[in-house]
């Protein structure tokens, strides 16, 4: 057995994973208390992605690891606002029409969102290209060091990157679950998401709690946006797309409306990805993604952490 | 915005009732990554018909005309789109003044324009299409190129070199950059895929080893478990058979910061400012070796030279990598209207098919009888201080 190779295929599908599962936190609460599949979703994070490159392009060469305390809650208060307003505009003047016309609201949502982010590639800024190709990926500038943490000569390769992702996200599950758990408010989704008539009838106000559930699906996308720039390195405005996908499927393979699930969801399919590039070949990786997904849902039809059963889209 | 120009240009065609236009259109992916590319190619273009001056046909002046087309969509991410590239033919056959199409940009494109335009007889000229099985018998399936030629004659011609010959002098190269072991991947696309492929056979035969031959997922958030494929396998140098819409810029940026010191080559579809964008300087500089099927526009010599300060006066930028042979283009298709003294599609094929030691920016060339270019120039060019810089002339 190769340890160093399987060693890295841990690092790189974990780093990969916890970002799908951060994403798909997002869509997992949205899904558990409003049963709808939140489709920009994914392009809130790529808008978060792009107002971090924004802010180091605007900090220019003075960027390093501490812009991170300012790029954090700039990202994740931006991308918490835009997913209420998201909410407040498009999907609540809609909380009692039928669901299919909620989704396809939220896929409109999507492309509107993806628009947004290939004006705002034309920016006329450095880190922009100086705004000549709007729809090119834009490379991210390096805020943290790029050296090996276990040493030049050592096999497996682990930069700051990695913990940054790791950093971020474990601890940010972490307080989620606490607060879902243990808060008035996270009690309060708790109930809408179970019976939200029986919530109402018991004084809570449903609608508050749908619009916190939202901002705090923003804020966590917001913080991948951040790890999600930072680790990949470049940002592109179709990237909300392909991150969606996985996260979503991340969130129904953990079971959706799920917050563990989601998790665990994320980091299968990062790790599968990692394993199958290795073994079998880049070509391969969505397939067997989706192979393990169905596999999966045919043992497990809520997901492999998943109790409730109602109806789905 | 479409009505004024639509009535502009009635006005224009009421108030000159007695000249004949001739159109010139280009099929090109203006939206996406490539645009800054295309964009140059469509600057040459409109040099191009500037230079012109006046042409005759039928025994009086004509206007040319140029419309820049989009093969695009925002569907493909901005890259080309099968259904717009053969809507943009079917739009060229049926408009009686078109007299000459000039595109595409990525070889799998003029697959899909090809046919529509043979059987209507209106030629091709693409400043860019590098896949051989374009042009030449035996380089791809069976039926290739007949199956774009329903009508049985040649109405495509290309005046870039194809991809056999980019590929063996890629190979060649990275053999002389003492490689022993290669590691090949491609975008999957008929561009890319192919020009792998010719990599992988000439370095065979030149005995180096294939330490990896895959097509990536052009979706995937990052490449980051392929590096460490990479790495692994100790391949010292990565060739990259795509594009920078096919993520080129993201798998230099992977290899960078996954401390992979192998060398990256990338072929002429990522030699554009694109790549410094998407991949950023570090990630480029001094391990990026990248082939150019011609040669950039600052080692051109004769009427090239006059060509490439003639450019930067007007559009005040260096001309990127094309620019040269969009301006080829559309002067070999002037030139062959010149010739043809007709208005007529058949007699401008027929001029083109002819086209003899043309005089052009490029040197004096000709087109062969599968409508190819007899240049056989690649350069090889590299990325210093985030900037591009003119290596060496990689084959004759």
């Amino acid at each position: 057995m190769d340890w160093p190779l399987l060693l890295q295929l841990l690092v790189d599908g974990c780093a990969n994973g916890l970002v799908f599962a951060l994403v798909a936190l997002g869509y997992t609460m949205v899904y558990g208390i409003v049963e709808l599949i939140n489709f920009a979703h994914g392009d809130v994070v790529m808008l978060g992605a792009f107002l971090a490159l924004t802010i180091l392009g605007a900090l220019g060469g003075q960027a390093g690891w501490p812009t991170l305390i300012l790029l954090v809650p700039l990202c994740a208060l931006f991308c918490a606002g835009l997913a209420w307003l998201i909410d407040r505009i498009a999907y609540r003047p809609l909380r009692h029409a039928p669901k299919l016309t909620v989704l396809v609201t939220a896929l409109g949502c999507s492309f509107v969102c993806a628009n947004l982010g290939l004006l705002w590639g034309g920016l006329p800024m450095d880190v922009f290209g100086g705004g000549r190709a709007p729809s090119s990926p834009k490379s991210v500038p390096d805020v943290l060091p790029l050296e090996n943490l276990l040493g030049d000569d050592s096999p497996v390769y682990l930069t700051a990157r990695e913990l940054l992702v790791a950093g971020l996200t474990l601890p940010l599950m972490a307080v989620l679950t606490w607060f879902v758990r243990c808060t008035r408010l996270g009690t309060a989704m708790r109930a809408c998401a179970q019976n939200p008539v029986a919530a109402r009838l018991m004084g809570i106000d449903v609608d508050a709690v749908i619009s916190a559930t939202f901002a705090i699906g923003g804020a966590l996308a917001g913080v991948a946006a951040v790890a999600y720039a930072l680790y990949n390195g470049t940002v592109h405005f179709q990237m909300g797309y392909t991150l969606g996908l996985m996260a979503f499927t991340a969130a129904v393979l953990g079971g959706i409306g799920n917050l563990p699930g989601a998790v665990l969801g994320g980091l299968v399919i990062g790790l599968v990805q990692s394993v199958t590039v290795q073994f079998l070949g880049g070509d391969w990786t969505n397939a067997v993604v989706f192979a393990v997904l169905i596999g999966a849902l045919v043992f497990r039809p809520n997901g492999l952490l998943g109790a409730r059963t109602r109806d789905k889209v | 915005m479409r009505l004024p120009a639509i009535v502009v240009l009635a006005v224009l065609t009421t108030a000159v009732p007695a000249a004949e236009t001739v159109k010139l259109v280009s099929s090109l992916p203006r939206s996406g990554g490539l645009r800054s590319l295309t964009q140059s190619i469509v600057n040459g273009i409109r040099m191009a018909i500037d230079d012109a001056g006046m042409i005759t046909l039928d025994g009086a002046a004509v206007t040319i005309t140029y419309e820049d087309w989009d093969d695009a969509s925002p569907a493909r991410g901005g890259a080309w789109d099968p259904a717009v590239e053969k809507s943009n033919a079917v739009k060229a056959v049926a408009d009686p003044d078109v007299m000459v199409y000039l595109g595409t940009f990525n070889s799998g494109a003029a697959k899909m324009s090809m046919p529509i335009l043979n059987q209507a007889s209106l030629a091709m000229i693409s400043a860019a299409n590098t896949a051989p099985s374009l042009t030449k018998p035996g380089t791809g399936d069976a039926d290739e190129p007949a199956r774009y030629r329903p009508s049985g004659t040649v109405n495509y011609f290309r005046v870039v070199p194809a991809d056999d010959i980019q590929g063996a002098a890629a190979a060649a190269w990275a053999k002389e950059l003492g490689t022993t072991k290669l590691f090949i991947l491609h975008d999957k696309e008929a561009y890319g895929e192919s020009l792998a492929r010719y990599v992988r056979t000439e370095a065979e035969k030149m005995g180096m080893a294939i330490a990896g031959f895959e097509g990536i997922d052009v979706n995937a958030a990052n490449y980051r478990p392929l590096a460490t494929k990479v790495r692994s396998s100790g391949a010292e140098l990565v060739f990259f058979g795509g594009t920078v819409d096919s993520r080129g810029g993201q798998l230099a940026k992977d290899l960078h910061v996954a401390g992979v010191k192998a060398k990256l080559m990338l072929p002429d579809g990522c030699f554009t400012d694109s790549l410094l964008t998407a991949a950023g300087a570090e990630a480029l500089n001094d391990r990026t070796y990248i082939t150019f099927g011609g040669v950039p526009a600052d080692q051109l010599t004769g009427r090239g030279q006059d060509f490439a300060a003639a450019y930067r006066k007007r559009f005040g930028i260096e001309p990127e990598s094309y620019a040269a042979y969009g301006y080829e283009s559309a002067a070999v298709a002037l030139d062959a209207l010149r010739r043809a003294g007709r208005k007529d599609r058949a007699a401008i094929l027929e001029a083109l098919r002819q086209t003899k030691d043309f005089n052009g920016v490029l040197g004096s060339w000709s087109f062969d009888a599968q409508g190819d270019t007899t240049l056989r120039t690649v350069s090889g060019n590299l990325v210093k201080d985030g900037k591009f810089v003119f290596g060496k002339i990689l084959g004759k």
